[in-house]
């Protein structure tokens, strides 16, 4: 059974090198798409530091840097995402559980 | 290379603590790349509109500059400009504390001028003035007030107006070489006619003559100018004479002020005619107008360029407020004027001022015939100044009471004649009657002394004759 917004998330992290702020954010990451996603999701982090070229490619300015490649329109994040409510929004993101426990 | 920054707000979101590292790594990859020696971000603005942590910004903007700067690259940045006091909205400059450069495009009088000013440049001097300038065809233009210390070429050099009886008013030499003429004078008073007589003087001189028209198209001056007897088309054949006419309201002074420059470079005339200047002195702000003049003369005197102004003003003035700004960085001024006399409207011409020339102070009639112009001396007749018919008139009169004058003399001097041919004859008349006297005195002593001799004679003989007598009585006793 399929629900209308199970779609596959591609995800693009930009960060430059294993910053602490790259770690955290990928952290973060991780665990809003496994709240949120259920599974449907593929997460690609991409080390501007080993291909500069794609700063450009892909108009990347701030670091760290999200992407929602997938489902389209393209959506870019920036920040280390720890607020939680803005990544979701910037996302576009419905929550699938309540917040309240 | 060229290189698109997209920043949209839209599409972000901050979620956090972030920098702006990705802006680093795609610089340092740019340049890399090719080399780069200079780089300009233009505009730094956007990073502003599109990111909302200010403070985060700023930060990065400290830290990229000083990134730019270790990297040996020369970095332009533009930012706007901001509200108030402030150079920049965001304080930018805080940052860039090399060289800060200004620059403003304001709007008066629906014209807009462009003006730049160096703020800040460490490590140099610089003027810290305001100076307009202007983007065209060839590029960013700026002219600075070059000359302020005035101490361009001079030259002795005398130049003729093209017009004879006005090169006698002026020491019978005319203009000085190099120097600025401005004619002012109401409308329709012949102010063209003597700016085309002097580019045509120039022009048979062999020197070239630009010549900037700011009401009348080329080809009717050309025309007009035919009816005083003066032919500027074959100058013109001959590239010596170069017209170039425009509306003065077509752009800023700033922009006038760069033509003219490149004109002047490109030509290389000896003799500039700006005809008329009037629209510049009256439509903007007096301290530009000023400046923006002082700035042409001193480019042309710089070349030793001898620059001719028309001015048009209003009847019965001969100064008006928009002249003040000129009339200083004038060497010689003109003003053409008409007079009303008898229904009759005629032309007088003044020499306000002539620095270095002792010039007659006299007013002239200014007549345009078809053989030029001409100058002629005024009468003064019992209500002052005459002209035109009043003041041929006046010369009538004056003939006929010449005339009078000198036939009196002659019958004078016709009397005087006379009179001595009269004395002369007395004289000559006592002069017979003397001689006659004397002759007659003459012959009466001659008389007188034959006479006595003859009493003498007789006398001696009776003598003579009675000693006989006496001798012969003698033997009696």
């Amino acid at each position: 059974m399929d629900t209308p917004n199970v779609e596959f998330w591609v995800l693009k992290l930009y960060v430059a090198g294993q910053t602490p702020k790259s770690l955290k954010a990928f952290a973060n990451l991780e665990k809003i798409c496994e709240e949120h996603l259920a599974g449907q999701y593929h997460i690609e982090a991409i080390d501007l530091m080993e291909k500069p070229q794609l700063a450009r490619d892909d108009q990347i300015l701030a670091i760290p840097t999200l992407v929602r490649q997938l489902p389209s329109p393209i959506r870019k994040i920036i920040g280390d995402l720890s607020n939680t409510e803005r990544v979701l929004i910037g996302l576009n993101l419905v929550p699938v559980k309540p917040q309240t426990h | 290379m060229l290189d698109y920054v997209q920043v949209e707000r839209l599409e972000i979101e901050e979620t956090g603590e972030y920098d702006l590292e990705g802006l680093f790594i795609r610089l340092g990859y740019a340049i890399d790349s090719i080399g780069a020696k200079r780089v300009v971000l233009d505009t730094i603005e956007v990073l502003f509109s599109g990111l909302s942590n200010a403070g985060i910004l700023r930060a990065e903007l400290r830290r990229l500059f000083r990134w730019l700067k270790d990297r040996g690259v020369t970095t332009v940045i533009t930012g706007e400009r901001g509200l108030g006091e402030s150079l920049t909205r965001h304080g930018l400059e805080e940052y860039v504390s090399d060289c800060v450069i200004l620059l403003e495009h304001r709007t008066e009088d629906h014209i807009s001028t462009r003006h730049l000013r160096v703020v800040k440049y460490r490590g140099s001097s610089h003027g810290t003035n305001e100076y307009p300038f202007l983007i065209d065809v060839d590029g960013f233009s700026v002219l600075p007030i070059t000359s302020t210390a005035l101490n361009y070429p001079v030259s002795e050099e005398r130049l003729s107006s093209g017009v004879a009886s006005l090169d006698e008013m002026l020491e019978e030499k005319g203009y000085y070489r190099g120097s600025s003429i401005l004619v002012s004078g109401e409308a329709g008073t012949g102010k063209s006619s003597l700016s085309a007589s002097f580019a045509q003087a120039a022009c048979l001189r062999g020197e070239r003559c630009l010549y900037l028209s700011f009401e009348e198209a080329t080809s009717q001056l050309i025309r007009d100018m035919r009816s005083i007897g003066v032919d500027l088309q074959p100058m013109v054949e001959q590239n010596l004479l170069r017209f170039h006419p425009s509306r003065p309201t077509m752009y800023g002074l700033e922009m006038h002020l760069a033509i003219i420059h490149k004109l002047v470079l490109e030509f290389q005339p000896q003799v500039v005619v700006i005809d008329p200047i009037s629209t510049f002195l009256s439509n903007v702000n007096s301290l530009e107008v000023h400046s923006m003049l002082t700035r042409l003369i001193d480019l042309l005197k710089t070349r030793q360029i001898t620059t001719f102004f028309t001015n048009s003003i209003s009847p019965g003035s001969y100064m008006e407020q928009s002249t003040v700004n000129i009339s200083s960085i004038i060497d010689t001024w003109l003003l053409l004027r008409n007079v009303e006399v008898d229904g009759e409207r005629n032309r007088l011409i003044y020499i306000l001022k002539a620095r270095g020339i002792a010039n007659s102070n006299q007013i002239r009639e200014f007549l345009l015939t078809s053989n030029g112009i001409e100058l002629k001396e005024v009468q003064i007749g019992q209500s002052g100044v005459l002209t035109g018919s009043a003041r041929l008139m006046q010369e009538a009169r004056e003939r006929s009471a010449e005339q009078e004058r000198q036939q009196a003399q002659e019958q004078e001097q016709q009397d005087l004649e006379r009179k001595r041919k009269l004395m002369e004859n007395n004289i000559a008349t006592l002069r017979t009657e003397f001689e006659a006297e004397v002759s007659e005195t003459r012959a009466k002593l001659v008389q007188a002394q034959s006479r006595e001799k003859q009493r003498a004679d007789e006398q001696s003989r009776m003598k003579l004759s009675r000693k006989a007598v006496d001798s012969e009585t003698k033997p009696l006793e």
